[in-house]
């Protein structure tokens, strides 16, 4: 079992003709995600890899191939309005991996999102992945082993680490999505949450977070209240320095909010098994899975 | 990216949003000249330095603040010159402190009361937020924690923007007069587009002062700008000054590495932001302590990991280097060609520790091992942590 994505997925590549958007598109369909259009203003008619058609507008591409899930690989500049043409031409799902989008443009979408029935991942996100079934992304796929565990993650490499521990010990996973480490995003840790919550081939979560904002906190209380399935949580940036942006545009620590041990406090408050180091995640969820 | 307060003065009158006359000088004679021009008003003088705290801090060679009230256009000359070249040290600046190539020359404004307002982007409501205060001239983090009372807050939506009742509103709770209500306005106004017309994280007024007269000015502003947008506002990428940033920093900005230095003395190299603060958290754990934050991406090439390196080994303070690579975008036979080409030009002088994982790593691994690099391998994230502070400790 899984969540958002799966078998039946009907994938469409914005940006499908640029140089990340090519790499990653082909590293999609060897995994075997079905990707059936691409879209590239300007470049409606042509074929990517002689397979996968090309149109120039995503309303097209809905029309004609009924993709239900958009991938965007847009550059920054264009990123935001490519989220609201998939959001207007009715794609469910929107993965955003675009690193760079001015926050302002985010803010806008956001706003312009709200009542609409289309979901957003990231932006500045590794993608989301059902093992075995669909990759939608730019992770590594090989890491990955279908099962039971899903993972919620802010970042990319740091998600890998923690796929990579669950696999190597065994342990399968439902679904990987990695929400992204912007300030402001589509979908956050607590929607993931209920999402796997309410999935019944998930057993267990891994929560990944990193300093800034309050979305942790916010997971961490909805847990507490709603959540009957076993959690482990870590969270980055302990010993980073307050005022600093570390990497990711929504990393900082400002005005004594934001911090790890907050977030921390927060989590095991709820009753979540927080892992005391990035090298012991999969181990956490596991000890817990066993009480 | 932050700007001094002379370019913040600018963009507030850029912006029409009232503040105190004033220029900036880059030599006595300048000053005095900008002094005479605001005669017969007294001037403030104020060293042009990022760091805060240039009121209570000493320059190196004796002389005591970097804020200065003058009575005369020659007093004004004296103490521009007692600050232009000299090095000012603050609580914010370190020992080290900055040295002062510019100064401010502002007319001296009579206040009556002092007010804070900010406009910032919140997080969970993704949409902009006006913080402000009756409580003005002190920290705000004070005010939220003594008296959150005082605190006001009026959220704008991102669409509609900031709307004429909401600043009418938010000035009769800062306790505005009637008479006070449109230059108030006018104010927030400017502010708000200055927010919005330059992708910025925040605009901090801080005092917002009125005059007894009644005017309504902004005396201190402080802009933060979004680094995702500084590309579409080449002016204000150009007020970028690199005599105030970690010249470490400056270097890795160069070739787009994602550096930020720290104390300790064990250098990382990571790929991945996350990754890379949980490297710095776990080698703490383990006792020792990160010189550095340094993300070279998903898609770093072979030069680049080469000069981050250079970077690394650049550092004096580093007594061992940690690579942590989980490779999956990246491959890791490009990091160890990158870190193969970086001995080779830079004499490898301390302890290095390598943990690859992911794409390619045999590649990686093999790369490594018939090199002339001299290296310890780390099997695992917890493994690679404990060797690197032990690396470290040894020397």
């Amino acid at each position: 079992m899984s969540v958002l994505v799966n078998k039946n997925t009907r994938l469409v590549v914005q940006g499908i003709t640029g140089s990340a958007g090519t790499f990653h598109t082909r590293q999609c369909m060897e995994y075997g995600t079905n990707v059936v259009a691409g879209v590239t203003p300007g470049k409606g008619g042509q074929k990517f890899d002689d397979q996968v058609l090309v149109f120039d507008t995503v309303a097209e591409a809905r029309r004609e191939t009924g993709c239900n899930v958009s991938m965007i690989f847009v550059p920054p500049a264009g990123a935001a309005d490519a989220i609201l043409e998939a959001v207007d031409a009715g794609v469910e799902l929107v993965v955003c991996i675009t690193e760079g989008i001015p926050v302002m443009d985010m803010m806008r979408v956001k706003a312009q999102m709200a009542g609409k029935k289309s979901r957003l991942i990231g932006p500045n996100c590794p993608g989301i992945i059902t093992p075995g079934a669909a990759k939608i992304g730019i992770m590594p796929g090989y890491i990955h082993k279908p099962g039971n565990i899903g993972v919620i993650s802010r970042s990319g490499t740091l998600t890998y680490e923690a796929v990579w521990q669950l696999t190597s010990r065994g342990h399968g996973q439902s679904t990987c999505i990695g929400i992204g480490g912007d300030p402001i995003n589509g979908m956050s840790h607590l929607d993931a949450v209920r999402i796997f919550n309410d999935d019944p081939g998930t057993e267990a979560m891994i929560l990944i977070g990193e300093i800034g904002g309050s979305a942790e906190e916010e997971a961490a209380a909805w847990i507490e209240d709603n959540c009957r399935k076993p959690v482990a949580a870590f969270i980055a940036g302990v010993t980073a320095p307050p005022g600093r942006r570390m990497g990711h545009a929504g990393a900082i620590v400002s005005g004594g909010k934001g911090t790890a041990v907050g977030k921390i406090e927060a989590l095991r408050a709820a009753g979540v098994a927080v892992a005391e180091t990035p090298a012991t995640m999969a181990d956490t969820l596991i000890a817990r899975m066993k009480r | 990216m932050n700007i001094h307060e002379y370019q913040a003065k600018e963009l507030l009158e850029k912006f029409g949003a009232a503040t105190t006359r004033g220029k900036v000088a880059s030599s006595p004679e300048e000053a005095e000249r900008i002094a005479r021009e605001l005669a017969p008003a007294e001037v403030v003088v104020k060293a042009q330095i990022h760091a805060g705290g240039r009121g209570k801090g000493t320059f190196a060679n004796g002389f005591k603040g970097g804020v200065h009230v003058c009575k005369t256009p020659e007093e004004a000359r004296e103490i521009a010159s007692k600050m232009l070249g000299q090095t000012l040290v603050t609580h914010q600046t370190g020992p080290a402190g900055r040295v002062v190539n510019k100064v401010l020359v502002t007319e001296a404004a009579q206040i009556q009361r002092e007010i804070y307002f900010a406009i910032l982007r919140d997080r969970p409501t993704a949409a902009p937020l006006v913080v402000a205060s009756t409580e003005g001239g002190v920290e705000i983090e004070r005010v939220a924690t003594e008296s959150p009372g005082k605190i006001i807050r009026e959220s704008i939506d991102p669409l509609a923007g900031l709307q004429p009742f909401q600043m009418r509103k938010v000035a009769k709770e800062l306790e505005f007069e009637s008479s006070q209500l449109k230059a108030a306005s006018k104010l927030f106004d400017g502010l708000y587009r200055a927010f919005i017309g330059l992708d910025c994280s925040m605009v901090e007024v801080n005092p917002l002062v009125v005059t007894p007269k009644g005017e309504v000015l902004a005396l201190d502003a402080k802009f933060n700008f979004d680094d995702n947008a500084l590309y579409r506002h080449p002016e204000i990428a150009a007020m970028r000054d690199i005599a105030e940033e970690d010249p470490r920093e400056v270097e890795a900005s160069k070739h787009g590495l994602n550096y930020i230095g720290l104390d300790g003395n064990i250098g990382c190299l990571v790929n991945g932001a996350g990754l890379a603060m949980a490297t710095m958290d776990i080698i703490k754990f383990y006792g020792g302590s990160p010189a550095n934050f340094l993300d070279v991406g998903g898609g770093a090439t072979e030069e680049q990991v080469t000069e981050a390196f250079k970077i690394l080994i650049g550092d004096k303070k580093v007594q061992a280097i940690l690579v942590n690579i989980f490779g999956g975008i990246m491959q890791c036979d490009v990091i160890a060609q990158g870190i193969i080409n970086a001995a080779k030009t830079v004499h490898l002088s301390v302890p290095l520790v390598v943990r690859l994982e992911g794409t390619n790593v045999e590649k990686g691994k093999k790369l490594l091992q018939e090199s002339s690099v001299a290296l310890i391998t780390a099997d695992d994230l917890a493994d690679a942590a404990e060797k690197v502070v032990k690396a470290a400790r040894s020397r």
